[in-house]
């Protein structure tokens, strides 16, 4: 019995695929699921792991998945593979790490013609602390631009991996999967926990399911978990009755029990995601293990922004919408707010500026809400003279000067891979964004890393816009966070028609208020139409205006022509019109286009 | 004779042949050459004889394209079939929209013959540097030379086309063609500003950032001009873009506005039977080929509900400066205009925007400019 279930083990491969955006990942593991015949042709969608539109028109995988495979080696043995997908931004950083905890081994795929990127690195260095074997593979090595060569040095040179057996590859045609499955088997080590030990298993990934409460997936490391069996989650103790196991393969299957090395997934009625913390620890709440797996850590919103219904009859939706998001999100945080400017809304937290944005748009199509939101921010930690201290997320709530000792604001240690021709550009941008020079890798001989220590809130601005523009699109960035510091930070402003807008004030450095302050007098000119009155356009610090603008008033928008009869034309343009106004505010007596409340954070670099 | 109550009040013939396309048209229309104009005018008697059983309009309306682009034997049988088929004995007024470089004394003849009552000559504008610019085929000169032939041949119930806030125009400019419209003395003028419209020459520069446009305040500023000096000369605003000597209102064009009913035929024409907006096929093949097999080509058809037509009595009767009768609104919709837009009206008048005087709803002034803040309120549906 036992041996079987050695056997069994013995032949379990646990990996992952690691790359960047484009690389073919996702095209990677198409080819292995057919190679495993898991997938029959017709059931093929094309990149059938990433399950959600979203994900699929954004060409980025949120949500993780773990697939059990079944491979019939030309050895005649056959393997079980489990493969985990990882999300590939860097706001899922330590979702990555989690799925590649869950793992012995990762394909890292490059593109022949791209090579390694920072992103990629970071990730090949969250496999690395995870004891990961890793199999290079050189991707889209038949299109004309491909140079395997350099792309395999680099991986020596950059990784300091060992590429003489990097597998060339072509996911799109299939070129090199069955070396990649030979090099899965002979490379990638077995799991190796004792199946008779206390249960311990990593949780990966979960998410809500609405007749069947959170499906938790797991990687068993040591002994077994089945259903009937009563397990306890780690992290905060809670405890539930196991109602289901199973594996994906991708079709949904029940087992009766996951052993040592499995990856699959659990039911037990639970209601929240929020009990079930990705990097937490399942265990059986009789035989608890005595510690958890090592890793676990509370993933903290780094960004926050007002979300608020352009219909405020529509409060109620947004909550509601919300919640349903947050089943299944344990990374987004909501609560209520108000704002004199836009009424009734929720503060909301997110990982960074992807997940923000993925959330407004789900809660744009999904639940068709027209929202506004206000431009992100950090969180401020704000001394106060008084010696306290408080956390401020929400610019308009930033206390007064005269109570502020001493502002300080979340730092990152940013990595920025360029060809050595940019690196003038890059640390001229860093200087600009207030970055602190930190020191400089030489990767080979043509490209280099510069590090630099960045506010993560000019992260946040436009510098992700400016590193493409400056470096033609070949430098890449990955960052990680650095702690507080103080910094002379000034809260502005912004009043239209006299009054102060709450929603539309921002932090900014005292040395760039000014600078700041004119071109967003200036975009706000842009984005908000005439009305029947002129419009003043105010920065302010204090009781400071540092810069001012005028929107004219409306003069004449009449249309002139009859258009032969045709009314249902002229109705459609009156109609449009009146589209166009439901998705504006009225701020006071001016209205306000969405995007407005964004043009404080979002100016192209050519503003 | 029995009256028959499905009559529409007018009647729009299109004629959708150019031997120019101006750079700012989207009206439907296509370049003449090797078009089956011949096909396209027995389509045109075939659709007319059908509606001539519904009853024969008051008004009559050829427009373009360009009417006067047809050749003299194609002129005289369009004219023809529309005395055979819709030619009421008892016409209000019969429009031919004519261009001055087309408009020959054969044409005028030819017109003056079949009943015709009043000329639309597209001037657009007397600078012959903005006409080029705009992809005309005429020079000032040509314009007003049409004008008096018309003129000399017994019209004398002509309107000039003019344009505004056109690229490149100046305040000067305007008024030198405005002077020069004036002395030829026709009792009516429209004058429209230049909208870009999807598909034309004039779109597509503006995309690529080609088109200089005046902008809104110099527009605002001309058309405050263009009222004062057509009004100091006896002309009267009476819509957003039309003014005339009393008793030279354009009868046609104010039953659209009056939200009355209408027959559009030809292709691409819009029409209003009973109770039914309508248009036809586009395409000039496209529209012979459904003549011939349906004998009508009518392609959408939507049955306006009441509240539309509520909407449509509002947004399309403020545009004549005299706007909307109190009275008239409760006859047709058997409710009080207070009733159905009561708190749309109080917060245009709060605005400034409306007014009411002797048991009309009209605009003001400033609602004339802001035209569409006053339109877009009584969409309600």
């Amino acid at each position: 019995m036992s041996d079987k279930k050695d056997t069994r083990q013995s032949h379990i491969r646990n990996f992952s695929i690691i790359a960047h955006i484009d690389h073919g990942k996702s095209t990677l593991a198409d080819r292995i699921l057919e190679a495993t015949q898991a997938l029959t042709q017709r059931e093929m969608k094309a990149q059938a792991l990433d399950a959600m539109d979203l994900e699929r028109e954004r060409g980025i995988t949120i949500k993780l998945n773990a697939v059990e495979l079944n491979y019939k080696a030309p050895d005649g043995e056959t393997y079980i593979f489990h493969l985990i997908d990882t999300p590939g931004h860097v706001d899922f950083s330590y979702e990555v790490s989690r799925s590649l905890a869950a793992c012995e081994g990762a394909l890292l795929v490059v593109d022949a013609a791209q090579g390694v990127e920072a992103q990629t690195l970071a990730n090949v260095y969250l496999a690395l602390e995870n004891n990961l074997e890793i199999i290079p593979v050189i991707n889209k090595v038949d299109l004309p631009n491909a140079d395997p060569d350099r792309v395999k040095n680099e991986i020596e040179e950059v990784i300091g991996l060992d590429a003489s057996e990097a597998v060339l590859a072509s996911a799109k045609t299939g070129l090199g999967t069955d070396e990649i499955l030979k090099q899965i088997i002979d490379k990638i080590p077995a799991p190796a926990g004792d199946p008779e030990a206390p249960l311990k298993a990593l949780i990966f990934d979960s998410l809500y399911d609405a007749y069947r409460g959170v499906v938790v997936y797991i990687r068993v490391v040591e002994g077994t978990v089945r259903v009937g069996d009563k397990i306890k989650m780690m992290a905060n103790g809670k405890t539930f009755e196991v109602l289901e196991v199973g594996v994906s393969t991708p079709k949904i299957e029940n087992r009766d029990v996951l052993s040592v090395g499995d990856v699959g997934f659990l039911t037990a009625s639970i209601k929240s995601v929020h009990d079930t913390q990705v990097g937490d620890t399942v265990t059986h709440a009789d035989q608890p293990a005595s510690e958890a797996l090592p890793g676990y850590r509370r993933m903290n919103p780094m960004v926050y922004c007002g979300l608020y219904p352009i219909d405020t009859a529509r409060y109620d939706d947004l909550r509601e919408a919300l919640g349903r998001l947050e089943l299944n999100d344990s990374a987004l945080q909501y609560e209520p707010e108000t704002s004199e400017a836009l009424g009734f809304g929720f503060r909301c937290g997110f990982l960074g500026l992807l997940h923000m944005d993925i959330v407004q748009e789900r809660l744009e199509r999904e639940f068709n809400i027209d929202l506004i939101a206000t431009a992100p921010s950090v969180i401020y930690n704000v001394k106060l003279t008084d010696g306290s201290s408080v956390r401020v997320g929400n610019p308009s709530e930033m206390p007064e000067r005269k109570f502020i000792s001493e502002i300080e604001e979340p730092y990152v240690k940013a990595t920025i891979m360029t060809p050595n021709d940019y690196v003038g550009a890059i640390m001229e941008l860093c200087q600009r964004k207030r970055g602190e020079f930190q020191t400089m890798e030489y990767l080979d001989a043509n490209r280099t890393n510069v590090i630099y220590d960045l506010p993560l809130s000019e992260i946040m601005y436009d510098f992700f816009d400016f590193l493409k523009s400056s470096t033609k699109g070949y430098a890449s960035l990955d960052y990680e966070m650095d702690g507080y510091r103080t910094s002379d930070l000034l809260k502005m402003d912004i009043l239209l028609n006299g009054e102060k807008v709450d929603a539309l004030s921002v932090i900014v450095h005292q040395e760039f208020a000014y600078d700041r302050g004119k071109a967003i007098v200036e975009k706000l000119k842009e984005l908000i139409p005439r009305q029947q009155f002129e419009v003043p356009i105010q920065a302010a610090i204090g009781q400071k205006i540092i810069s001012r603008s005028t929107i004219k008033a409306l003069r004449k928008n009449v249309l002139a022509k009859c258009y032969g009869g045709d009314v249902s034309r002229k109705r459609k343009l009156l109609e449009k019109q009146k589209e166009g106004k439901k998705r504006m505010k009225a701020v006071g007596s001016v209205e306000v286009p969405q995007e407005a409340f964004m043009a404080v954070f979002k100016m192209s670099h050519d503003d | 004779m029995t009256i028959n109550h499905n009559a529409a009040k007018g009647a729009y013939i299109h004629i959708p042949f150019c031997d120019h396309i101006c750079y700012y048209c989207d009206f439907n229309k296509v370049f003449m050459k090797n078009q089956p104009v011949d096909d396209y005018l027995d389509a045109l008697s075939t659709e007319m004889n059908s509606y001539r059983a519904n009853g024969l309009p008051e008004t009559l309306y050829i427009g373009g394209g360009t009417p006067t682009a047809l050749n003299e034997g194609q002129f005289e049988r369009m004219f023809s079939d529309i005395d055979r088929y819709l030619m009421n004995p008892r016409v209000r007024e019969f429009t031919v929209e004519a261009n001055p470089e087309s408009l020959t004394e054969e044409k005028l003849n030819i017109m003056k013959r079949h009943g015709v009552t009043r000329l639309s000559i597209g001037v657009q504008t007397f600078d012959d540097k903005l006409l080029q610019s705009i992809g005309r085929a005429h020079n000032a000169s040509d314009a007003e030379y049409a004008v008096r032939l018309a003129q000399k041949h017994g019209f004398h119930n002509i309107t000039l086309d003019l344009m505004f806030a056109l690229p490149g125009q100046t305040e000067a400019s305007l008024h030198e063609s405005l002077d020069r419209a004036l002395s030829l003395g026709t009792p009516h003028i429209s004058i429209y500003s230049l909208q870009l419209e999807p598909k034309t020459i004039f779109f597509n520069r503006m995309k690529s950032g080609k088109l200089k446009l005046p902008g809104e305040d110099i527009e605002a500023d001309m058309y405050g001009q263009i009222i004062f000096a057509l009004e100091k000369y006896g002309l009267n605003q009476y819509e957003i873009s039309n003014f005339s000597k009393p008793g030279y209102e354009g009868v046609h064009n104010s039953l659209y506005w009056q939200n009355e009913e209408y027959y559009g035929i030809g292709a691409g024409a819009h029409g209003y039977v009973n109770g039914v907006r309508y248009a036809n096929a586009g395409p000039v093949k496209k529209y012979i080929e459904r003549v011939h097999s349906v004998g009508h080509s009518r392609m959408s058809e939507h049955t306006v509900t009441s509240t539309e037509k509520m909407e449509e009595e509002m947004f399309l009767g403020l545009r004549l400066l005299k706007g909307v009768s109190v009275a008239r609104f409760e006859e047709k919709f058997g409710k009080t205009i207070e009733q159905v837009y009561g708190a749309q009206i109080n917060q245009l008048k709060e605005e400034g925007l409306l007014t009411e005087r002797d048991g009309r709803i009209l605009m003001t002034r400033k609602g004339v400019f802001l035209g569409n803040n006053v339109f877009e309120a009584f969409l309600i549906s």
